[in-house]
């Protein structure tokens, strides 16, 4: 079983990302699998994957509109964002928006082209899931989690920035 | 100035590690080319014709004596001796070797340096005014703000990623001296009519391929929303600036796409949710980041030292023409400002060796507090000199070929390093900056000539601001061989203009002969003693047009 990093800890995964062939076809999956389904099948048809066996998510492109779809989503377990390549950073307002204005609080989850050099910027803006990408290791990858033992400025983790919290008492 | 607290070198320091590691894992195979050269852009690292290039950050161009010690230090070791000051207020090594680059980084780390988001697509270092203050029309230090901005970018984590790179200048003075109009974002502080301080924000200005002036998105910002209101619009440019053309993905793109009222109201709307949030500045935040950089104490004028130097002024000519050009008074009756001089002919403009920094560095030490600036122009400043040791500091700065007396006349020109160094370059630069330098070097004329900035750009990325040169020099590619087109027009300041292109592109060596004619003709057709860009701005670039590209008898 692949195994991702979430939490912080290394963890076995089962979600099975459902991503759109070359003629828009979803592929086949089991009624059983848990699945993380493209935002605009899952708009088409809340009902029938919620009413599936197994679990559902959604996953959302880095050009996603939230308009109306933020608040749709904001009650499933799983939302996932796709970083079609690392240094396309769209995702990290779309992390930061599911969060601190659509309030969701299950699982965010950055997949694509994630590796540990993202890591700790990605579960600043509210990820706590991490696909890491093929080709580099994902133990080792953990310790992209903790490079900095501050930050600057406010985030979801910490809204305060720092010139507010070390400020002197009064 | 401010100094790093715990917080502030940790951070540095982890930085460093990561970056170690990063380099690491890249020459030991484990991050491709491609997914190592964003990283390493991030920090300051480029790949060049001869070697690495490393851009060390200068936040808003302060240095100390100590720091600027410690670069002429890596300087000579781990380079050749010199180093080159940019339009961005940084600093740039041009030779170092890529393993050594981690222990360079470390190295500046000790005096709260580094290459932080010098390059990459992100928040770039912001840039401010060389004369914060000191000048006379401050409104407000831009000092502190700079600060607070510098601490909100670094290591942003929405915003490591963007669509292109994001530059940032603050003015806080009537005349503005950073160029905010030709920035991602420009602050220009005022006061409102309740007295109230805030800033003008200015977005979308910015030369390159495709140079505009930056529009108002905001006309008063009251200063305690600064960061917020820059939160949103990052998050506007973020998420819908083009990722899809690196020539379209600057943020002036997607203000063009949008308009700026439709891009104001986007701003607007993703502000109306983080207005009030926990980056507000509240009662005595802003008082404390002032505290960090205040003024030395000053004495009161010396009537005797000004009498001395009046009288000395009067007996040493090339003295008083350097008082006249690089001294500027300050607010502070009694101190002066004054710019050592990096556009020597014979030296690439900006260039300064291991030697000029520590000797800036001793006489900072000894007359100005320890502290110095560097200009987008590419001088170093030395602020609150007395008046008594004006005439010492001369003395000094002439050893070190520092005292050139050109300051604002068109000798004192913006070079980026060009084809010499940059393979982005389409032309060299600096042996065109060079021999203009030598075709105008009868100090009677230039001083006659008065203020006329020229700006040369190798490549149409524009990084040695041509567009807003009096007199814009930027060279281009002609089936292989290097040529250079011409603008006039251009300006930086409150009334910041593009240039015109005066015609088609002349070879190298006709460089000098055109500038010469340009100036030639001004001296014609000015009124009295008026500026050059004003006889630019009522004759317009025909009459000049005429001269160069008359038929040759």
């Amino acid at each position: 079983m692949p195994r991702i990093i979430k939490d912080g800890q290394l963890v076995d995964d089962r979600w099975i990302v459902l991503r759109r062939g070359e003629l828009g076809e979803l592929p086949p999956c089991a009624d059983d699998d848990d699945v993380i389904v493209p935002l605009d099948a899952w708009l088409a048809d809340p009902a029938f994957w919620s009413d599936r066996p197994g679990r559902c998510g959604v996953w959302l492109a880095p050009d996603a509109d939230l308009g109306p779809a933020g608040a749709l989503v904001a009650g499933l377990p799983l939302l996932a964002v796709d970083f079609p390549v690392f240094t396309d950073g769209r995702g990290y307002s779309i992390g930061r928006l599911l969060r601190e204005r659509y309030n969701f609080d299950g699982e965010l989850r950055a997949i694509g082209d994630v590796g540990r050099d993202q890591l700790q910027l990605l579960w600043q803006v509210g990820f706590n899931a991490f696909v890491i990408k093929a080709g580099q290791d994902v133990a080792q990858s953990l310790a992209g989690l903790d490079c900095f033992s501050e930050h600057y400025q406010g985030n979801y983790r910490d809204p305060q920035p720092l010139f507010k919290r070390s400020r002197p008492a009064t | 100035m401010y100094r790093y607290d715990e917080v502030d070198a940790r951070l540095v320091r982890e930085r460093v590690e990561q970056f170690r590691d990063q380099t690491r894992r890249f020459l030991a195979g484990e991050l491709t080319e491609d997914e190592f050269r964003p990283l390493r852009l991030m920090n300051g690292l480029y790949v060049q014709r001869h070697a690495p290039m490393l851009r060390i950050a200068i936040p808003y161009g302060l240095l100390s004596s100590a720091q600027l010690r410690t670069l002429a230090d890596v300087a000579r070791r781990y380079d050749r001796g010199y180093g080159h000051f940019t339009t961005r207020q940084n600093m740039q090594l041009n030779w170092p070797e890529l393993a050594q680059v981690p222990e360079i980084l470390a190295e500046l780390a000790e005096v709260e340096m580094h290459a932080i988001q010098t390059s990459g697509n992100c928040i770039r270092n912001t840039t401010t005014d060389p004369y914060a203050g000191v000048a006379a029309d401050e409104i407000l230090d831009p000092r502190p703000w700079c600060e607070l901005i510098r601490q909100w970018s670094t290591f942003h984590p929405e915003f490591t990623f963007l669509p292109r790179k994001f530059k940032i200048a603050v003015s806080g003075s009537v005349a503005d001296r950073a160029a905010t109009q030709v920035h991602d974002v420009g602050l220009w502080a005022r006061r409102n009519d309740e007295g109230e301080i805030g800033f003008t924000v200015l977005v979308g200005g910015g030369l390159g391929r495709t140079p505009m002036i930056g529009e108002v998105v905001r006309d008063f910002l009251p200063a305690r929303h600064l960061l917020t209101y820059l939160d949103a619009i990052l998050r506007v440019y973020n998420r819908y600036g083009r990722r899809d053309n690196k020539y379209k993905a600057r943020i002036k793109i997607l203000v063009k796409a949008l308009t700026v009222p439709g891009f104001a109201a986007k701003v607007e709307e993703e502000w109306s949710h983080l207005k009030d949030g926990p980056a507000t500045l509240e009662a005595g935040d802003a008082e404390r980041f002032a505290g960090y950089f205040s003024a030395p104490a000053y004495a009161k004028p010396d009537a005797s030292a000004q009498e001395e130097l009046e009288r000395t002024l009067g007996a040493e000519r090339a003295f008083a023409r350097w008082f006249e050009r690089n001294v500027h008074a300050q607010r502070q009756a009694g101190y002066y400002t004054v710019t050592l001089s990096l556009k020597k002919t014979g030296t690439p403009p900006g260039d300064i060796t291991s030697e000029q920094m520590e000797a800036a560095a001793d006489w900072a030490d000894r007359f100005a507090h320890g502290q110095l600036r560097v200009s987008h122009e590419q001088n170093l400043l030395l602020a609150d000199i007395g008046a008594g040791d004006l005439f010492a500091v001369w003395q000094l700065a002439r050893e070190q070929g520092f005292a050139t007396p050109n300051i604002g006349l068109v000798t004192d020109v913006i070079c980026c390093p060009g084809g010499d160094f940059c393979s982005l370059a389409n032309a060299k630069s600096i042996p065109v900056a060079e021999a203009i330098q030598r075709r105008l070097d009868d100090l009677d004329y230039l001083h006659d000539l008065g203020e006329i900035s020229l700006n040369m750009s190798g490549c149409m990325n524009a990084c040695g601001h041509h567009h807003i040169g009096n007199i814009g020099i930027l060279g281009v590619d002609k089936n292989g061989e290097e040529w250079y087109q011409v603008t006039l027009g251009g300006s930086q300041g409150n009334h910041a203009a593009l240039g015109r292109v005066i015609g088609p592109s002349v070879a190298r060596e006709r460089v000098p002969e055109v500038v010469a004619s340009v100036l030639a003709t001004y001296v014609e057709l000015r009124h009295a003693d008026e500026a050059f860009i004003d006889v630019v701005r009522r004759v317009g670039i025909d009459p000049f047009k005429e001269k160069i590209y008359a038929p040759h008898h």
